[in-house]
């Protein structure tokens, strides 16, 4: 181990290493093991498969959209067709990328790790879990194929009840069906956590990323269900007109908005727990130092899980709820960042003395804390009352949202992905590309999002495709920003592909990292463990890693 | 959660206690021992359940908004509903769910003709409810009671042209009535939906009882359902005075 | 299986005994569910205002709540689910009065 290099990376001796002969990735051999597969990092793997195919064709959608605003004149697309973009793009990426991504990739794979156990509480409903994905997603697929939805991600009724003849209840079905799939992932996680870690493992001693998965999964237990109801409320109200939200017959259309925002609000808290999860593993590895304040990022997941649910209106505020209801709903709003600023204040004590190197993950990490601290600032502003009249439907909430999602949770899945990249196939990714990526990411994003602030201050509203001309430059920026993003993303498809055949052989620990999930080979076995751990040191423990290592054999003879 | 049972005849499947290591053919193995599995079990279907009323929750509050809003509406609409019926359909339900849970007692002491014989009980009564069900839509249907195109206000508007005793309410609040019988329709479906499934998993206990699976110390699935049973039958205790009983007293 | 050593106790930290409810037990809760459904119907035909939906929902919980302590077993299970239950409840009476608090603050007067 040297104390002097720029980097923590330890591969073993490319000369002499080789895969373990046996792992879970050739344990059974045969399309049909995979698809009937019981093993929770199998799974992992085919939600990671999946998940980036849809990604890039809700990035498809984006770019078309960007490319749309080119120009003030609505030339490029009819404006059906651009709702319809619009609409795709946030149904794909908010419901079958962002919501699974963390979790159903890196939480799956490592969960059942981390805790010392072999598999999650129920491998048939995770492997049901993936399925159902599937079968919301070609629901969703179907619904473009057939002509699109063009409410919005949102549905808002009653433009999605009574004005539109477009695919909605498709849409609905599949957003319905790809909701389970996120319950079962949930209650997977909780049943597991709760019951089935390793002897000694208390709560105290879990990695930070479990329980951020275990805020991320109550959120998904208990919210998810009202999304249910709601869709299928406005599927029954298409279909057989049972009148709950047409004010003709009596129904108040904003009964929709709150039903619906009840989910979508811990939704985003769903997205961005799990990635503040890998936060927390990468700043801990990368600055050789334990996470400062352990107990109070614990508890802030928690309570981010639970002020989440008391905020949904703050979306609402312009669309008829009562001032006194809006005041409250405001009020709270502050509150729930405090939860999150508790995490970035925590991550930047970690990072204060320690040893920091700036790996690909690592650089990930810096772009997340710089990025989600603006997003999230700009989060607070909108919830204030008096902002938030002149700021909503603007591109001010898209830039919004989009640095929390895209700058904040994007870049710490690429962080996970890339920092538990030889875990899960046993090889090292190319670091001075992956470097160039996430620079390129970087540089991309700033210059896609940031003008888009400026735009929603100056007042162009969103899911328009017409603006006025002074605009224009700054879409003309956002745009050129969205391709440079788009090259960023597109090179770790390639350079990861490239790795699982060429990459150098990773090591147990090319980290150097605690954690269970690096005391056991690479890739691991399908049983994760030869032995159960007995667990008797706290987490984050650098001086218990470097007396292990020690006593470690690592060369033969 | 196992569909691959071996039907064993081993005599040393004793009863078992925390000391002896003996694994039932159920007994999945990333599980250190079976009392972690059932705990595990009855957890998640527990959780199961939480969705399950926050499902049926964004009902309730469209519910509770409406009846606020439109209740001389929501009290006409109750009253087209038979509270003979519904008292008998609520206490058929209570009885299915006295059944159930004496299934699961019968699972745990091992007598599998019981168990058979509570699962055959829980399944009638069910049927029995789901069948005045129809009786009562079916009834609504001919009056013209279920929301969409043929819904005809011309009882609640002059009740006395059609013999009935009620005041008439004015026009657009006897359009309400509508949003009434949305809910009435939307909540009762739903319910009868989870009842049939119910119905449909209940059969396939009965099978798998018959093959003396669960009267050998493995009853969690019999457990695991009782309480998804007994849930559909607790949204129905709700839904009976809610939907059955606004406003019955003589004016 | 295994010579499973559970030091800490993760699996079942509370003992739960596996508790067998007896038939009586059910018998008397049966007994009881149905006396409130009678006592349910009785209550509708009483004129007492304002407390009729009031005493309509309290017997409904309480044989909810009858139903979840005793045939659903919660009463003889762990703090765990106990807690969990509690949450379910918990989350749905959030959903309930933050949206009302909505509704009732309106100025439109039909509240």
């Amino acid at each position: 181990m040297s104390a002097t290099s720029s980097t923590i990376l330890n591969l073993p001796d490319q000369r002499t290493a080789s895969l373990p002969k046996r792992s879970y990735l050739n344990n059974e051999d045969g399309l049909l093991s995979w698809l009937l597969t019981g093993d929770h990092k199998r799974i992992a793997i085919l939600y990671l498969i999946s998940i980036t195919i849809f990604f890039f064709i809700g990035g498809a959608f984006a770019g078309l959209i960007r490319l749309e605003l080119l120009t003030p004149q609505p030339d490029l697309v009819a404006s059906d067709t651009y709702n319809k973009l619009f609409s795709m793009h946030g149904i794909i990426m908010v419901f079958l990328f962002l919501v699974p991504s963390v979790p159903a990739t890196l939480g799956n794979f490592l969960i059942p790790i981390m805790l010392g156990t072999r598999d999650l509480a129920f491998p048939k409903i995770n492997l049901l879990s993936w399925y159902l994905y599937w079968v919301g997603g070609i629901f969703i697929m179907t619904a473009l194929v057939l002509g699109g939805v063009d409410t919005g991600w949102t549905f808002t009724t009653p433009l999605s009840t009574h004005y539109l003849n477009t695919h909605v209840v498709t849409a609905a079905l599949g957003i319905f069906i790809a909701g389970f799939s996120s319950i079962f992932t949930g209650l997977n996680f909780i049943v597991t956590i709760h019951r089935m870690r390793a002897p000694g493992m208390t709560w105290f001693r879990m990695p930070l990323f479990v329980w951020s998965h275990y805020a991320a999964s109550i959120l998904m237990v208990l919210g998810t269900p009202v999304l249910a109801i709601t869709l299928t409320l406005v599927a029954l109200e298409r279909t057989i007109g049972i009148g709950v939200f047409d004010p003709t017959k009596g129904g108040d259309p904003l009964l929709f908005q709150h039903l619906f925002w009840f989910y979508s609000h811990p939704a985003v808290y769903i997205m961005i727990l799990p990635g503040m999860g890998v936060i927390s593993e990468i700043v801990s590895t990368f600055s050789r130092k334990r996470v400062f304040g352990y107990t109070a990022v614990a508890f802030s997941s928690v309570a981010i899980a639970l002020f989440g649910f008391f905020v949904w209106a703050h979306h609402m505020f312009i669309m008829g709820v009562s001032n006194y209801s809006a005041l409250v709903f405001s009020l709270l709003t502050m509150l729930v960042a405090v939860p999150s600023a508790i995490k970035i204040f925590n991550w930047a004590f970690t990072l204060q003395k320690g040893s920091i190197t700036f790996e690909t993950p690592m650089l990930y990490a810096f772009g997340f804390m710089g990025l989600f601290t603006i997003g999230g600032m700009t989060g607070v502003f909108l919830g204030a009352l008096g902002m938030d009249i002149h700021l909503t439907e603007t591109y001010f909430i898209v830039a919004h949202f989009h640095f929390v999602m895209v700058g904040g949770m994007l870049m710490a899945f690429l962080s996970g992905i890339h920092f538990w990249w030889p875990k899960m196939t046993g090889r090292m990714y190319p670091e001075s590309l992956s470097k160039l990526a996430a620079v390129t990411t970087f540089i991309g994003f700033n210059l896609t999002f940031l003008p888009q602030f400026v735009l929603g201050y100056l007042g162009m509203p969103r899911r328009y495709h017409a603006y006025p001309p002074e605009f224009q430059v700054l879409n003309v920026l956002s745009t050129a920003g969205a391709t440079v993003l788009g090259v960023g993303y597109v090179l770790p498809l390639l350079y990861l592909a490239w790795s699982l055949k060429y990459g150098p052989i990773a090591g147990n620990n090319p980290w150097q990292a605690t954690g269970l999930e690096w005391q056991i080979q690479s890739p691991p076995l399908t049983e994760n463990f030869i032995e159960i751990p007995v667990v008797d040191y706290e987490a984050y423990d650098y001086e218990w890693l470097a007396k292990k290592m020690e006593q470690e054999v690592t060369t033969v003879g | 959660m196992d569909n691959t049972i071996v039907a064993t005849t081993s005599s040393t499947e004793a009863a078992v206690e925390e000391h002896v290591h003996v694994s039932l053919p159920q007994h999945r193995h990333h599980f250190e021992t079976e009392e972690q599995q059932r705990e595990a079990g009855t957890f998640g279907m527990w959780l199961f359940l939480l969705t399950e009323i926050m499902f049926f929750g964004g009902m309730f509050f469209a519910y509770l908004l409406y009846r606020n809003w439109y209740y001389d509406a929501f009290v006409v609409g109750s009253n087209q509903l038979s509270i003979p019926l519904g008292g008998t359909n609520t206490a058929i339900l209570i009885t299915s769910g006295f059944f159930m849970a004496l299934a699961v007692w019968a699972a745990e002491v091992r007598k599998k003709g019981l168990l058979l014989l509570f699962l055959v009980l829980t399944t009638v009564f069910g049927f029995v409810f789901l069948g005045i069900k129809y009786v009562e839509y079916h009834e609504k249907w001919e009056l013209h009671h279920i929301p969409g195109a043929h819904f005809d206000v011309s009882q609640f508007v002059n009740p006395k042209a059609y013999g009935l005793k009620e005041e008439p309410l004015a026009p657009d609040m006897a359009q309400k009535v509508q949003i009434y019988f949305s809910l009435y329709f939307a909540m009762t479906g739903m319910h009868a939906l989870h009842m049939i499934i119910g119905v449909c998993i209940l059969f396939w206990l009965m099978w798998r009882t018959q093959r003396g699976d669960f009267t050998s110390g493995y009853v969690a699935p019999i457990e695991n359902f009782a309480l998804y049973w007994h849930f559909v039958d607790i949204v129905w205790l709700f839904l009976f005075p809610l939907l059955y009983l606004i406003n019955r007293h003589p004016i | 299986m295994s010579e499973h050593h559970d030091a800490s106790n993760i699996t079942n930290p509370e003992h739960a005994q596996h508790h067998v409810v007896t038939p009586k037990v059910y018998g008397i809760v049966f007994a009881t569910l149905l006396f409130f459904t009678w006592l349910t119907v009785y209550a509708a035909f009483k004129d007492l205002g304002i407390l009729n939906p009031v005493i309509a929902l309290a017997i409904a919980s309480t044989k909810a709540v009858i139903v979840i302590l005793f045939f659903m077993h919660v009463k003889f299970q762990s703090k765990l689910i106990k807690m969990t239950v509690a949450c379910g409840f918990f989350t749905f009476l959030v959903l309930i009065t933050m949206t009302l608090s909505d509704y009732m603050s309106r100025a439109w007067g039909l509240w």
